[in-house]
């Protein structure tokens, strides 16, 4: 009956064969570690994203007068709003989580080099819409850090010569943040930017499949294959991966549910304090901090010195940041893709970029000082140094032998 | 591999450590005990709160009926002791006085205090309700340690009497005994920053019984799938 069923939609749409390509026959390596955990963890995330987005956006009211109140609406009046609420606002912070994971195993084991470059910048992309949808979601609730977050954010683009302020103005569509962009915001982040995720995350997963996955090692298990043509390394996703998988997403949803449950705001870092205050355009808060997962860019931002009173060096640095890592998969020369066999150099500037980015996040919450700022210029120096040499250490680098086949336990 | 691990941690380490409330101003604040199941203690700071905050700010996202269920009371209950500005149960807690006469009045339009307690602290409350000195530089007579300046009067000058700022020493002492004794008066203070922090979420009740059972739900998924994880791996090597 069933297989039937299968057969009749197999010869109108290509269910079967999706399943075995994407899942059932797709070969993955069989010594994945614990990194390898954060991709289904950000699929799982992304869902939960969407799923409890549509729920409050049948309760929220984008509008400035009644904004503020309808988050408390949801969180007070709506049945299991504040769950629905509460897993939103901690998804938002645990998508960052696992997307930083997510990129820095990428680092660690070279999944950004040849054949898998577009797996890479595919996922680039996704992180830039992501922040997209992150920046203009915290608007949302209109309270003061959604507020002059925003107008913060906005007005760097009214730091571009020339045009800046006619820029601005076109994004706000107000001359201060206000209804209009609160408005707009809230078009880009339900639908637009959404949109623009489900599809890049498509093409990522599309074209991961298509060139097959890295590992630890960095071997690639398509060398040796058995007399079927599949992999001698390699396992298929499904069964395999999707029990490990289950048993990391029981995990993840453990330490989520702490969060949630028991410190919804995390001590300040996923809800800011100062947004269970309403917006209000005449009272500027002291300390405008962005949200834990904008500040390594926000310290770079501020360690940059104005040229001329212009805030624009800081700003092309803060998107020279995130163009070099577009870069990452032509900037590395070295042969060799794992940290495993790397050298000592690539060891160590990757040690101090690890370090360096911790560190803005930290100096990006924080206000300016003194130290603070020489702390910032330094780390965001090694920040762009870790790009810029690396064609010659990767190069000079002594990588150890890659063995044949990936090892296992 | 150490490095990174070690870094991650120091990540880690300060990510957990508090970010500031909205307002502290490096003034050192005293700590009071939250416990919102606490039924007693709500009702008692429920009854302060009804009596002298609840004519110049609203709590305008607090439903008195949610209220009656969540501290143990019946509606009946609440309408006799509890309600004095509003009609009907299902009301918040709004006041008469309107936002432009109290600005005129206090210089602003006192907040309205659905979720003070989520943006200033349950410390902040406790302290700044306790530190009111006489200013005679002030329009109300009074000024206050946590918050300097502040439009609104010693309300509660009945109960704490007036204190006096000491330059010298930074201390508060009494000028003018009120009708209660300090461990009366800070008592009748964390229970009414009790019953602030629970109108600043009410869900938190919900959430926190919530709470281990979802935990335990997940504990024996895990007890079920990392076997099965085992028994499907076994033969890889």
């Amino acid at each position: 009956m069933f297989s039937n069923l299968m057969g009749w939609v197999d010869a109108r749409f290509p269910a079967t064969k999706l399943w075995k390509e994407h899942l059932s026959e797709y070969y993955a390596p069989k010594n994945f570690n614990f990194w390898y955990f954060f991709g289904s963890l950000a699929l799982l995330v992304l869902v939960l994203q969407i799923v409890t987005g549509i729920f409050l956006t049948m309760h929220y009211k984008p509008d400035t007068a009644l904004a503020f109140a309808s988050v408390e609406y949801i969180m007070r009046d709506v049945e299991w709003g504040w769950l629905i609420r509460y897993l939103h606002s901690t998804g938002a912070s645990a998508f960052f989580v696992v997307v930083y994971l997510h990129m820095f195993r990428g680092l660690i084991y070279g999944s950004y080099k040849q054949p898998r470059e577009l797996v890479w910048i595919f996922g680039m992309f996704i992180y830039l819409a992501l922040m997209a949808e992150a920046f203009m979601g915290y608007l949302l609730p209109w309270g003061q850090m959604s507020f002059w977050g925003a107008q913060v954010i906005i007005s760097l683009f009214g730091a571009v010569p020339f045009i800046g302020e006619q820029l601005a103005l076109w994004i706000r569509g107000d001359f201060v943040v206000a209804d209009a962009t609160l408005n707009r915001f809230f078009a880009f982040h339900v639908i637009a930017v959404p949109l623009v995720l489900l599809g890049l995350v498509v093409a990522h997963i599309v074209a991961l499949h298509e060139v097959g996955s890295n590992n630890p090692d960095g071997v690639e298990i398509k060398k040796n294959k058995d007399s079927n043509g599949n992999p001698v390394d390699g396992i298929p996703f499904h069964p395999y991966y999707s029990v490990k998988d289950i048993v990391g997403v029981i995990v993840f949803l453990f330490i989520f549910s702490l969060v949630l449950f028991y410190m919804p705001e995390m001590g300040g870092w996923f809800l800011e304090y100062a947004n269970f205050i309403p917006a209000d355009p005449l009272k500027t808060p002291l300390h405008i901090a962005p949200v834990w997962y904008f500040t390594p860019f926000y310290a770079i931002l501020r360690a940059v010195p104005s040229i001329a009173g212009s805030a624009f060096p800081g700003v092309v640095a803060m998107g020279l940041a995130i163009v070099f890592l577009f870069l990452l998969p032509w900037l590395d020369r070295s042969p060799v893709k794992s940290i495993r066999y790397r050298g000592i150099l690539f060891r160590i500037a990757l040690t101090l970029f690890t370090i360096s980015f911790l560190g803005l996040g930290f100096l990006g919450t924080q206000p300016v000082t003194e130290l603070y700022t020489l702390l910032a210029r330094t780390f965001s120096f090694i920040y762009f140094a870790f790009f810029i040499l690396m064609p010659i250490y990767t190069k000079l680098d002594k990588d150890k032998p890659v063995p044949e086949r990936v090892t296992f336990k | 591999m150490k490095t990174i691990i070690y870094a991650l941690f120091v990540g880690l380490i300060s990510i957990t450590s508090s970010q500031v409330m909205a307002t502290s101003g490096g003034l050192h604040l005293d700590t009071v005990e939250i416990d919102i199941t606490d039924q007693a203690s709500l009702q008692r700071g429920a009854k302060t709160f009804v009596n002298y905050c609840l004519s110049c700010h609203q709590a305008s996202f607090m439903r008195y009926n949610r209220m009656a269920k969540d501290l143990g009371l019946t509606d009946e209950q609440v309408k006799q002791n509890l309600m004095f500005a509003s009609e009907k149960i299902g009301d918040t807690m709004t006041v008469a006085m309107r936002a432009d006469d109290a600005k005129k009045w206090f210089g602003v339009t006192p907040p309205d205090l659905s979720v003070t307690s989520r943006s200033r602290g349950t410390d902040w409350l406790y302290t700044y309700l306790r530190t009111f000195y006489i200013d005679d530089a002030k329009i109300m007579g009074t000024n206050n340690l946590a918050f300097k300046d502040v439009g609104m009067p010693h309300v509660l000058w009945q109960q704490q009497g007036y204190l006096k700022n000491d330059v010298e020493t930074g201390h508060l002492d009494t000028d003018t005994k009120g009708s209660q004794t300090t461990q009366e008066y800070n008592a009748m203070i964390a229970d009414l920053v009790n019953f602030m922090a629970y109108i600043g979420e009410p869900s938190k009740i919900q959430r926190l019984a919530l709470a281990k059972w979802v935990l335990l739900y997940l504990f024996v998924f895990f007890l079920v799938a990392y076997p099965m994880k085992k028994a499907f791996w076994k033969d890889i090597h």
